[in-house]
């Protein structure tokens, strides 16, 4: 009995909107299809009208959880354009607010998978323990979810001693609970049981599908930006790129936690080696014509922004490619054989950010289901015609 | 006299309004101790200690708008949750603990009981498949077929274990098997095999994790009861409470040896042992994750039959050794 049944775009398993239709065979999937387009923003349009200082607050607005991430990728790249660079110390609190971020976005992740996986004492105590770093992103910036530290030419706060000392203090406790999760994570038999062996993504399928971050990592293939093309400070901190060879959820999860180990060993690095000196330079108001792709380590994967300035204080273009949407065609192959059951596990596992990674908008005609580009134009003319028969008198109270 | 008695014995205790109270202190219990595992408070608001928030659910839910599929088969999917309601609460009739003295008993102790107690007990199972299957929705056909499913699984391996104890005892009655047990407390120990089997498989007739299979939430909706709300969705609730307190006092009947010692003092056994079991309930439900379904099915083959089979074959060289 083959059946279609559609997970989305409402659905417990999702914390946003998108629609995957599966073709089911009782419980093994046999088809998979994405559909896009149910949360559509505007955002590269809204960044065109905006002054390069006052984008940083609006593409840190694309994400809830890697927000850092889009401001800090942004950033450096309208640096580069302005050519300017931030001082050290700028940039070392820059890249530890990032390794905070990374920290919480992979314990919210381990939450999600337990909870997914039906373990929600293991989601408990995840995201009880994501309650600290919250904390140390609260303490060094003021905010729990849109940090807004950077700036132009460097960061807005300091970092003052008793601030290190706590930050310093705090990872011990960090570093016992996430060995113990690695511990979980590998040992819990029904756990285990569940996450090994499904959503197999082999490494060539990792490779030729273009899959990034923790997904391309736990295919065994070591792929990191931070690695590949050091930005930042990055050339100079010692860290691993952690993969695994599981190719399966299991690997995804192990892949996470080392990488929080990783995370600890580089703010504690940063911590101890915080150079002296200015924490900003002064930016200029407006950037020479040119253009720039912004490269940037994002928990999820690679976060990539193009920016093209025309010479005025605005962009001209500012395209953003989430990570999310790099592993969207992995995604549809890992699902391929599966259980219904491994769905949201299957899903979960690539961390999807649908809200970031959507910039479509799909016109399906609702009678006939074809499917059509529009311009905005056209659209408009189509608005125009549908409201004319309606009372003319509605529009006359209009104030314009 | 005798009818108001047994009018008394139907609606207040330990009919319908005993049932009632003594499950939403159970779900409440559940609740609590699960919600401290996981490092939360769990309830506390609603009465003291947050004791009364399961009747608030119940009140809540009895309040919400009911709702009926229109393809579903109307009749079949409106009565469903009180025929269930109604099975699990005679199934709770049946435990010895009312009918305590065997020289004089009531009317439900009679020999043959644990079987007719068992089969009661199975019942909520095709309850919730015919449930799903009637709403005929996606999410709840895929629920009631797991339903199913799972129950070839871990039928066989409750129905050998909570017998063997009976094979032992030589009585297919629920109060001369606790009575065996009580004059021979020793013999308790040879049934822990089974009284863990029969634990596990409680657990998944529960559909409780890691069985939670036909209701997770994160792959079928609500599964089964995706269609239900309002009365209805109030009702299963109630029943999936009630059938937890009667398979917890099935348990500690048949394992833990009845509840002896009159009215009063059974019945703080009674209290005593059925939150014992459900607290091991709670901890499998703490420390586990959902399994696949197939793996229900695997699993219960692969380790809960052939451990069931163990037990009685132990039962029957205990029994041998004795006479």
């Amino acid at each position: 009995m083959k059946v279609t049944i559609p997970i989305g775009p409402q659905h417990p398993a999702l914390k946003e909107p998108i629609s995957l239709r599966m073709t089911v065979d009782g419980e093994v999937i046999q088809d998979a299809d994405i559909r896009l387009g149910y949360n559509h923003r505007g955002i590269e349009k809204l960044a065109e009208e905006k002054t390069w200082v006052q984008n940083i607050y609006l593409t840190e607005r694309i994400c809830g959880i890697c927000s850092h991430s889009h401001a800090t990728c942004y950033v450096q790249g309208v640096e580069k354009l302005m050519e300017i660079e931030a001082p050290r110390r700028g940039q070392y609190i820059r890249y530890l607010v990032s390794e905070l971020e990374r920290v919480h976005s992979h314990l919210l992740w381990l939450g999600i998978a337990g909870h997914e996986a039906g373990f929600d004492s293991f989601f408990m105590y995840t995201w009880r323990d994501r309650e600290i770093v919250m904390d140390l992103l609260e303490i060094v910036s003021g905010n729990r979810v849109h940090y807004a530290i950077n700036t132009l030419g460097g960061v807005r706060r300091d970092v003052d001693e008793t601030q290190r000392a706590k930050i310093l203090g705090s990872l011990d406790a960090l570093r016992k609970r996430t060995e113990y999760y690695l511990m979980i994570g590998a040992n819990e038999p029904s756990f285990v049981g569940r996450l090994s062996r499904v959503g197999y993504l082999s490494k060539e399928d990792a490779v030729a599908l273009c899959a990034v971050g923790p997904t391309a990592r736990a295919s065994g293939v070591a792929q990191d930006v931070r690695k590949d093309d050091p930005y930042g400070i990055y050339g100079e901190v010692p860290f691993e790129v952690c993969t695994a060879d599981t190719c399966d959820v299991l690997g995804r999860t192990v892949v996470r936690v080392k990488e929080l180990l990783q995370s600890y060993n580089i703010i504690e690095f940063l911590m101890k080696n915080l150079p002296e000196g200015p924490i900003a330079v002064k930016a200029p108001r407006k950037a020479k014509p040119n253009e720039v792709v912004s490269r940037y380590e994002a928990p999820r994967g690679e976060n990539m922004h193009y920016i093209k300035s025309n010479g005025t204080d605005k962009p001209e273009r500012l395209k953003v490619r989430a990570p999310t949407l790099a592993n969207y065609a992995a995604t549809v192959k890992m699902l391929k054989n599966g259980f219904i059951a491994d769905i949201p596990l299957i899903f979960a596992a690539i961390d999807p950010c649908i809200c970031c990674a959507e910039r479509t908008v799909e016109v399906i005609d609702a009678r006939s289901g074809e499917e059509r580009t529009f311009l905005f134009s056209e659209l408009r003319r189509m608005a125009c015609k549908r409201f004319e028969k309606f009372s003319q008198k509605r529009n006359a109270a209009w104030p314009f | 006299m005798a009818v108001l008695r047994t009018i008394l014995y139907l609606l207040v205790y330990p009919g319908v309004i005993f049932l009632f109270v003594y499950s939403t202190f159970a779900e409440w219990f559940d609740r609590k101790v699960y919600a401290r595992l996981q490092n939360r408070m769990g309830p506390t608001h609603t009465g003291r200690w947050g004791l009364l928030q399961p009747i608030a659910d119940f009140v809540k839910l009895m309040s919400k708008e009911d709702i009926v599929p229109e393809r579903a088969d109307k009749r079949l999917f409106t009565l469903l949750p009180i025929f269930g309601l109604a099975i699990v609460s005679t199934a709770g009739l049946l435990l010895p603990v009312w009918n305590f003295d065997l020289a004089a008993p009531g009317f439900t102790s009679f020999p043959g009981d644990i079987i007719v107690l068992l089969y009661l007990l199975s019942l909520p199972t095709l309850i919730f498949f015919l449930a799903g299957w009637s709403s005929t929705s996606f999410f709840s056909t895929i629920g009631a077929t797991r339903v199913l499913t799972m129950f070839f699984g871990y039928e066989v391996p409750l129905f050998l274990s909570v017998l063997s104890p009976a094979l032992l005892a030589g009585s297919w009655r629920l109060a001369e098997i606790a009575r065996f047990y009580q004059q021979k407390p020793f013999l308790i120990l040879p049934n822990l095999l089974g009284f863990v089997v029969a634990l596990i498989a409680v657990q998944a007739k529960l559909e409780r994790t890691p069985f939670d299979i036909p209701h997770a939430e994160t792959e079928v909706v609500g599964g089964t009861f995706t269609e239900y709300s309002g009365k209805k969705l109030a009702f299963f609730r109630l029943m999936t409470d009630v059938e937890m307190v009667v398979s917890a006092g099935l348990l500690a009947t048949v394992f833990l040896g009845g509840f002896p010692g009159g009215a009063l003092l059974g019945f703080a056994q009674f209290v005593a042992k059925t939150l014992a079991v459900i607290f091991f309930l709670t901890l499998m439900r703490a420390l586990t994750s959902r399994i696949r379904v197939d793996q229900v099915v695997s699993f219960s083959w692969r380790y809960l039959a052939p451990l069931a089979v163990l037990q009685l074959l132990i039962v029957i060289l205990i029994k041998g050794f004795l006479s």
